[in-house]
């Protein structure tokens, strides 16, 4: 058992220091904290870091979508409506010129007050949120514009009428349609990474994770209602089903991990924007060029192959 | 088949067994019990008052697929424990549990098959290996069954019944969504056919990815279709929730679905949208 455990853990530390991770902060001041992230994801997280990760998620004064709008697009033209009946506050979308090209942006957005929050709804789209998705993604194949999405959602909103107005399809007709773009797609989950809500904008050819967000399949609160029927167990659940960004990238779900500001990206806006603006445009870089059946191709067997089981015969 | 059943006397308004759960085979609605076979040969259909009872995956398959046309495929496939998952219990004991109990490797079975002599591919879930949860395994099978189903040339038919992604493999559950949706595009690209057939209950992650692409949505009657369950809706928002709360019928008012479909008549009707669909290609 003891071997078998050391093997595990060789095999973990060998992987991880091959990592892709880190790239898109090449200036010399950055290199002694990418060592410092670099140990730190080497070491296994421990629960505390986990749970740690989880409250700097949600920490109420990290950036948001709109905060890193500002700090890395020129001429930002929000765009509004899902062109049926109405604009979901929670998702923003958008155009604007990143590094020199223009590229279509769809982030999710929560509110920094009570009005904006209750404006926003707590950050959870409705189907409808999903329909403004949908037809900006349309846009931006339509003119081959590359596609970022930024993922911050605690989850898609858990309503009466958000079922009525058909959720679970919105989910999955979203995932359907980033399968068949032929433009490059970055997703970086800069926050919370919620589910279903998360993945309906997050079938990208080049996923991303800032240090301190968190990816899950269910929030720690419910899976530990299900599991403990406790859900202050949290913190077990959250040890339990290891959301954090070292993990997801153990696991082959994210290519990067996008390091933060010292104390986390709450503590200094510039800095986390410059270092998310980096890996970025790092990563469009790479698909530059890429033919966009090559793209979509790639894209689709991406996902396929994430979490293979290796040993089931 | 039409021979006629009775409910014996005394299994009529039979007490719950083990602390006031109902037993399986007693009927929700009506309060009907009845023996094992007496369902079956119903169709696990309530005979007096039509409540659908739920049915096991080989069951499905005996109900829709012409008699030995189901050749399995894929059955070796296990879970493992990517995360070495343990709550109350470790998911690995968990997964035994439900390979004994059910008599199944995972939470789907697939195959080739025909119905009413259209060749086809299933794909049937099964609720009582974990709640019909999607974890790897459920998701490569999906995926698998698009494959098997494009490469020759005929239709997908799925039939979920799935309570949503499986927590205990974290992460990479919610990466099934994804995958699933991916293997119905390409299997879309290549001209096939999904029917999807949504039994009680098709939830969160199923009813997120593949289980809402289908070229035709076909639900039970009184299924729960919704992503998010009715106790978490009220939970969250506190809303007072409609009777008819993410029931097929509702769905199908809001337009979400296109057939609520009566379990006697599903196999007809798969039948026939299997001949139509044949025409296309």
């Amino acid at each position: 058992m003891a071997r078998e455990a050391e093997l595990r853990l060789r095999d973990q530390l060998s992987r991880l220091k091959s990592l892709p991770l880190l790239r898109g902060a090449r200036l010399e001041g950055d290199l002694e904290r990418l060592q410092k992230q670099l140990d730190h994801l080497v070491e296994q997280p421990t629960d505390e870091d986990i749970w740690h990760s989880v409250q700097l998620a949600r920490h109420e004064d990290r950036p948001y979508t709109l905060d890193y709008v500002e700090r890395l697009f020129d001429d930002w033209f929000e765009l509004h409506g899902d062109r049926h009946h109405t604009d979901d506050a929670a998702v923003i979308a958008g155009l604007g010129r990143f590094r020199g090209q223009t590229v279509v942006l769809i982030g999710n957005q929560k509110g920094r007050d009570v009005k904006d929050r209750i404006h926003r709804n707590y950050g959870m789209a409705y189907p409808e949120g999903y329909g403004k998705a949908m037809r900006v993604m349309e846009l931006a194949d339509r003119h081959g514009f590359p596609l970022i999405t930024l993922v911050d959602i605690p989850g898609a909103y858990p309503g009466v009428n958000a079922e009525q107005h058909g959720q679970g399809g919105a989910i999955a007709r979203s995932q359907a349609l980033m399968s068949r773009l032929r433009t490059p797609i970055v997703t970086c989950v800069i926050g919370e990474g919620g589910s279903g809500g998360a993945i309906a904008t997050a079938l990208a050819d080049r996923v991303l994770m800032q240090e301190n967000a968190i990816y899950t399949v269910i929030s720690p609160e419910g899976c530990a209602a299900i599991l403990w029927r406790d859900a202050g167990e949290a913190r077990k659940a959250a040890a339990a089903f290891k959301p954090d960004a070292a993990h997801c990238l153990e696991l082959g779900v994210i290519d990067a991990v996008v390091p933060e500001p010292e104390a986390g990206a709450h503590a200094d806006y510039d800095e986390a924007a410059r270092l998310l603006g980096d890996a970025l445009a790092e990563s469009l870089e790479i698909f530059e060029g890429v033919p966009g059946e090559d793209l979509r191709r790639q894209r689709r067997v991406r996902f396929r192959t994430i979490g293979q089981v290796s040993a089931t015969r | 088949m039409s021979e006629r059943i009775d409910v014996s006397i005394e299994h009529k308004h039979a007490p719950p067994e083990d602390g006031g759960r109902p037993h399986p085979n007693t009927c929700p609605d009506c309060g009907s019990h009845y023996r094992d076979d007496e369902l079956e040969a119903n169709l696990c259909v309530c005979p007096q008052c039509g409540h659908h009872f739920p049915v096991h995956a080989r069951e499905r398959i005996r109900q829709l697929a012409d008699e030995h046309s189901f050749a399995e495929e894929a059955a070796e496939l296990r879970s493992d424990d990517p995360l070495g998952f343990f709550d109350l219990r470790p998911y690995t004991e968990r997964l035994a549990e439900a390979e004994l109990s059910t008599g199944l490797g995972e939470a789907m079975v697939i195959g080739r098959a025909a119905v009413e002599a259209q060749p086809c591919e299933l794909a049937v879930m099964e609720f009582g290996f974990m709640g019909g949860s999607m974890g790897r395994i459920v998701g490569e099978k999906f995926a698998r069954a698009c494959e098997s189903a494009g490469e020759r040339g005929v239709p997908l038919v799925s039939v979920t019944a799935s309570g949503g992604a499986r927590m205990q493999e974290g992460i990479l559950s919610l990466m099934q969504l994804p995958k699933t949706v991916c293997a119905v595009e390409d299997l879309h690209d290549s001209g096939g056919t999904l029917i999807s057939v949504m039994a009680h209950p098709t939830t969160a992650g199923v009813l997120a990815s593949f289980a809402s692409l289908g070229d035709v949505l076909v639900a039970e009657p009184g299924a729960l279709l919704s992503f998010t369950g009715p106790r978490v809706v009220q939970q969250t928002t506190r809303e007072k929730l409609p009777d008819d709360f993410g029931l097929a019928e509702s769905n199908y008012s809001h337009g979400h679905v296109d057939a609520i479909v009566p379990r006697p008549e599903l196999r007809a009707t798969v039948a026939r949208l299997l001949r139509l669909f044949s025409d296309g290609a």
